[in-house]
């Protein structure tokens, strides 16, 4: 890697005797992982990874799916045991016996799926294993509210203490979650794919919130997939490849230059795809109503189509109904009313089944509850639709041979990274299920193709990679409709874009559209409105609506991008 | 995911009533049966209920009611009810959470007059009705606070009922051998621990399915206990079978106090031991340390491991802990209830507690509640078939229990299990 910014890392790169002491004024802790392995039986997740994490640092990690990162940092945090190498705090070797060890070492973690109890309050959930109590063991939790609002306050988080989690958005789950790190004063904070499931909205307020930890001295482990928000945070970057650190980067190179190190090849960004040539309506829906079972609208009215050889996005912030109108075409959702017609065959009213027989495939946006069972294996999770017809299945028996070869083939195309096709698939990383789920959909014959988020989390060569996949389906003549919170995907692969808000379309544009007319609308101004504004900036570029959710009002929201409410 | 649509402008997103008839059906059902029986058929007598005990500080005069009126007064109020659940489910609002509490105890009322008036005795004593419910409640409810224990934890216990039948017969033997009752009750209360470590051994280490290990455990206790009984105790009863009962311990003054007295002041020390349990439990699981750790295991036990929380370790500890209490409930039947330990005496309360567990929403307090109701519904079978109604036997015995399935099943609401009920908890 010859390249200016690159450095291969050497050994014993910036090692030595910690820069800084800790002092009760400015807490600071230097961290320094020394050639940690870990095996799963016979698969090496960890490859003798050196890193060294300075105090008040923020570090990114960066790497494919199944590259290691969430392994190393459960070492990290006495989750997992090492199968060799130290980890060191301030120079001295530390022996984390569980997770309990690496927080008393003022280390705190985020986890990639959270770690909160749903039916826990705010305050519980925080007192948790580190309980203030009364005498005979009787909780305080007077005095976790306290410290809450303090960080609270503090951090501008916005977070009432005695809130239901469940009841929670994603966003603010993932406060509680940082302030259950930093109410037990971690001094090192690994976020894994924080902003994964964040709207771009949510993603701006994180960062501002690590900018200001950084300011307090925490350092911070960043792990994300999302190359903008690398360069934007970080301070340095760490490549893992296969468990191996391939190298370290400072937050100035290209994105280019981070994407080949970390998949090992060249990756175009940009999709390079023929103009679309849409055929006949074939997918039409008309005037779709779905009420949810609490009773509230979530589907109000929507009208559109998608023709043969077209991909259309529907794009939003999360939870204003995209979910359920997938799940109403797909037959899930149950208080359903208007017509959704494909060919000319009408599938409201009937059964999932029925609808997937009607040549229906589906990714849906949450692949471990709704698109894998997790100790079936990856080949029969191959054929979770399709177990019961040939060629995989003859009268009653299925054929283990015939399954296990189309198996090994979809692993293949879609470089599902695993040990082998009879591992669980719950074992597999996170990008790694969801190539699963996208392999067995696309292995039919289709005649429409829905995907929710079908790359949340995954990395940058993996998104090219299904991106392309979901364009050949286009070009195959199947109608494609794709829900998404990533502008950025959006502005890829759609020929047109819908906008949902609160259950209604905003309206239906082209898929060039600018990012900020597409915000506006996102935020609730229809498509002329938001063409006739003046145009504005985003703090971190990440593109998308600010000021959509009117709980947290950050200091930094602009006035300007504050909907139509003028 | 089914987020509600948050409107940023502050205005309430348009709601679609989705209307659910089950409760004004159900209601308008049960007013139907009040109607014909309570009201049409009532017998004409008058219904006495006596609500003074000889004991009591202040004698009450007993309560005369005459059949007639109070039945109409009931049915009505029942179809009143009806008629309010049907509108106000019209009108898309919900009925007010006292409403099925209300309705339940209308009905037991109509229910006891017409009953007691249509009997050959139409003298019932009020308090020794409420007095044997709790007695017949006490074991349900010590099963039921083992039941909330294990599964606040998540570990599925079906072996209530084999933990109960363990400490009925080792307290019956222990007591027998050292005549002394107080050894009779540590007995039971380790028997009950020796019947979960087995519980906790192959569902926590061994991750055996936990339903089938506590089906196994109860015919195995029953088997067991059965055999001893048969080879050893009944050969010589006098040495291993004929426990000293326990001591009824009134609470001076308390124990006079009208009504209640005689409920809750004159118990042995198993009732005592009970009211006890419940608070404690209810309390340490709601409001200490220990509660919110327990609980935080038996909904996310992964969120725990990463707080530090020793998940198997603290669900073995609650499984033994709720053993030793249900090895305690069992000790009631031979020292308390019966004189001596018979071939299967729990006669199936350990599954009835594992129901008042599930219908107390893994609540103790909830879970007492419920166990009272079941044993109401045992003693008032009963009592009934002393008085001699005219009504069968049989119908009697099942009343009670439809009206409570329906009650709870139907009215009270979806109860949500702790989330890993069940799982077994691997680390990575
Ligand atoms: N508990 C486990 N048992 C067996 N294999 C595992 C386990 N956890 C992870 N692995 C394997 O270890 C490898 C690394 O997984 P890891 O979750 O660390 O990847 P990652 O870099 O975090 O990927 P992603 O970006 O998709 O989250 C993967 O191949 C995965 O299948
Ligand atoms: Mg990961």
């Amino acid at each position: 890697m010859g390249r200016r910014v690159l450095s291969v890392l050497e050994p014993d790169h910036r090692s030595g005797p910690g820069l800084t002491r800790r002092t009760d004024w400015f807490p600071v802790l230097k961290l320094e992982l020394e050639g940690i392995t870990k095996r799963f039986g016979s698969l090496l997740a960890n490859d003798h990874i050196d890193l060294v994490v300075e105090p008040g640092e923020i570090h990114s990690l960066l790497g494919e799916n199944g590259a290691g990162k969430s392994t190393l940092m459960n070492v990290l945090y006495g989750l997992y045991n090492p199968t060799e190498g130290r980890i060191l705090v301030d120079g001295k070797p530390v022996n984390f016996k569980g997770p309990g060890d690496a927080m008393d070492a003022g280390i705190g973690m985020v986890h990639q799926h959270f770690m909160l109890i749903p039916v826990f309050t705010v305050a519980e959930n925080v007192a948790l294993g580190n309980e203030a109590t009364h005498a005979g063991g009787m909780l305080n939790l007077e005095e976790t509210r306290r410290k809450i609002r303090e960080i609270s306050d503090k951090y501008g988080f916005h977070v009432d203490p005695d809130a239901l989690v469940e009841d929670l958005p994603v966003g603010v789950q993932q406060r509680v979650e940082i302030i259950k790190a930093l109410v037990r004063d971690a001094e090192v904070l690994i976020l894994d794919e924080p902003t994964a499931v964040l709207t771009p909205q949510e993603t701006d307020e994180l960062i501002d919130i690590m900018a200001q930890l950084k300011a307090n001295g925490t350092s911070i482990v960043f792990i994300s997939h999302k190359l903008r928000e690398v360069k934007a945070v970080s301070d340095l970057i760490t490549v893992i490849r296969r468990g191996k650190v391939v190298g370290t980067a400072e937050p100035s190179a290209s994105t280019a230059e981070l994407a080949s190190l970390m998949v090992g090849r060249a990756v175009s960004l940009t999709l390079d795809k023929e103009d679309a040539t849409p055929g006949e309506k074939t997918f039409q829906v008309t005037d779709l109503k779905v009420t949810a079972a609490n009773g509230h609208r979530v589907v109000d009215g929507v009208s559109f189509d998608v023709a043969r050889g077209e991909v259309l996005a529907v794009a939003g912030v999360q939870g204003n109904g995209q979910t359920e109108l997938t799940e109403a075409v797909l037959g899930l959702q149950d208080h359903v009313s208007g017509s959704i017609k494909l060919e000319g065959r009408e599938l409201v009213g009937r059964s999932i089944k029925q609808v997937l027989a009607a040549g229906v495939g589906f990714v849906p946006e949450d692949r471990t509850v709704d698109g894998l069972v997790g100790p079936f294996t990856i080949a029969e999770n191959m054929v979770l639709d399709m177990y019961d017809r040939p060629p995989y299945a003859k009268g009653l028996g299925m054929k283990p041979k015939v399954i296990a070869d189309h198996a090994r083939q979809k692993v293949e195309e879609f470089d599902v990274r695993t040990s082998g096709i009879e591992s669980a698939v719950g074992t597999l990383s996170g990008g790694n299920q969801q190539k699963v789920v996208l392999a067995r959909e696309l292995s039919r014959s289709l005649k429409l193709f829905i995907a929710s988020q079908p790359t949340r989390g995954l990395d940058v060569g993996s998104i090219e990679f299904v991106h392309k996949r979901i364009i050949t389906e286009r070009d195959n003549g199947t109608p494609v409709m794709i829900v998404s919170t990533e502008l950025d995907e959006v502005a890829e692969i759609a020929d047109r874009v819908a906008v949902m808000y609160q259950g209604t379309l905003m309206g239906i544009v082209p898929g060039d559209t600018s990012r900020d007319v597409l915000g506006l609308m996102m935020a609730g101004m229809s498509a002329e409105d938001a063409k006739a504004q003046p145009r504005t900036e985003h703090p971190m570029e990440t593109g998308g609506p600010a000021g959509i959710d009117d709980r947290h009002d950050g200091p930094d929201d602009e006035s300007g991008e504050r909907g139509g409410d003028k | 995911m089914s987020a509600p649509v948050t409107s940023p402008q502050g205005q309430a997103p348009e709601l679609d009533t989705v209307r659910d008839w089950k409760n004004p059906i159900i209601y308008a059902i049960f007013a139907v049966v009040g109607l014909v029986g309570f009201a049409f058929n009532a017998p004409g007598t008058t219904a006495t209920f006596d609500i003074s005990a000889g004991r009591d500080a202040v004698q009450l005069a007993p309560v005369v009611v005459p059949t007639v009126p109070v039945g109409w007064a009931c049915a009505l109020i029942l179809i009143a009810i009806a008629v309010f659940s049907f509108l106000q489910t019209q009108a898309g609002r919900k009925d007010p959470r006292w409403m099925p509490i209300a309705y339940a105890i209308v009905f037991v009322v109509g229910f006891l007059v017409w009953v007691v008036g249509g009997a050959n005795k139409t003298d019932v004593s009020l308090v020794g009705l409420l007095a044997g419910s709790v007695t017949m409640a006490v074991p349900l409810i010590f099963g039921s606070l083992s039941g909330v224990l294990s599964e606040r934890v998540g570990v599925i216990n079906i072996a209530i009922e084999g933990q109960l039948l363990a400490g009925a017969f080792a307290a019956a033997v222990a007591a027998s051998i050292s005549g002394n009752v107080y050894v009779g009750m540590l007995a039971a209360a380790i028997a009950g621990v020796l019947v979960s470590v087995v519980l906790a051994v192959f569902s926590i280490k061994y991750l055996v399915n936990q339903i089938i290990v506590g089906v196994v455990l109860n015919v195995l206790v029953s088997g067991l206990t059965g055999f001893l009984f048969s080879t050893v105790l009944s050969r010589d009863s006098a040495t291993w079978n004929s426990p000293p009962s326990l001591p009824v311990i009134q609470i001076p003054v308390l124990e006079h106090i009208p009504i209640l007295g005689g409920i809750l002041f004159r118990q042995t020390i198993v009732g005592y031991l009970m009211y006890a349990a419940v608070i404690i439990t209810y309390i340490g699981l709601f409001h200490t340390k220990w509660g919110l750790r327990v609980r935080s295991v038996g909904e996310h036990p992964k969120a725990a491991d990463t707080l530090g929380i020793k998940v198997n370790f603290t669900r073995a500890h609650n499984v033994m802990l709720g053993g030793a209490v249900a090895g305690l409930g069992g000790s009631f039947f031979t020292l308390v209830s019966v004189s001596q330990f018979t071939k299967d005496m729990t006669a199936g309360q350990g599954y009835i507690a594992l129901a008042a567990m599930i219908f107390g929403r893994w609540n103790p307090i909830w879970a007492f509640f419920a166990a009272l109701l079941f044993g109401f519904a045992t003693n008032l079978r009963f009592v009934l078939s002393i008085l001699g109604t005219p009504v069968p036997g049989e119908f009697l015995a099942m009343l009670p229990y439809v009206v409570t399935i329906v009650a709870v099943a139907g009215l009270v609401g979806r109860s949500r299990p702790p989330a890993a009920n069940g799982t077994p908890y691997i680390k990575g």
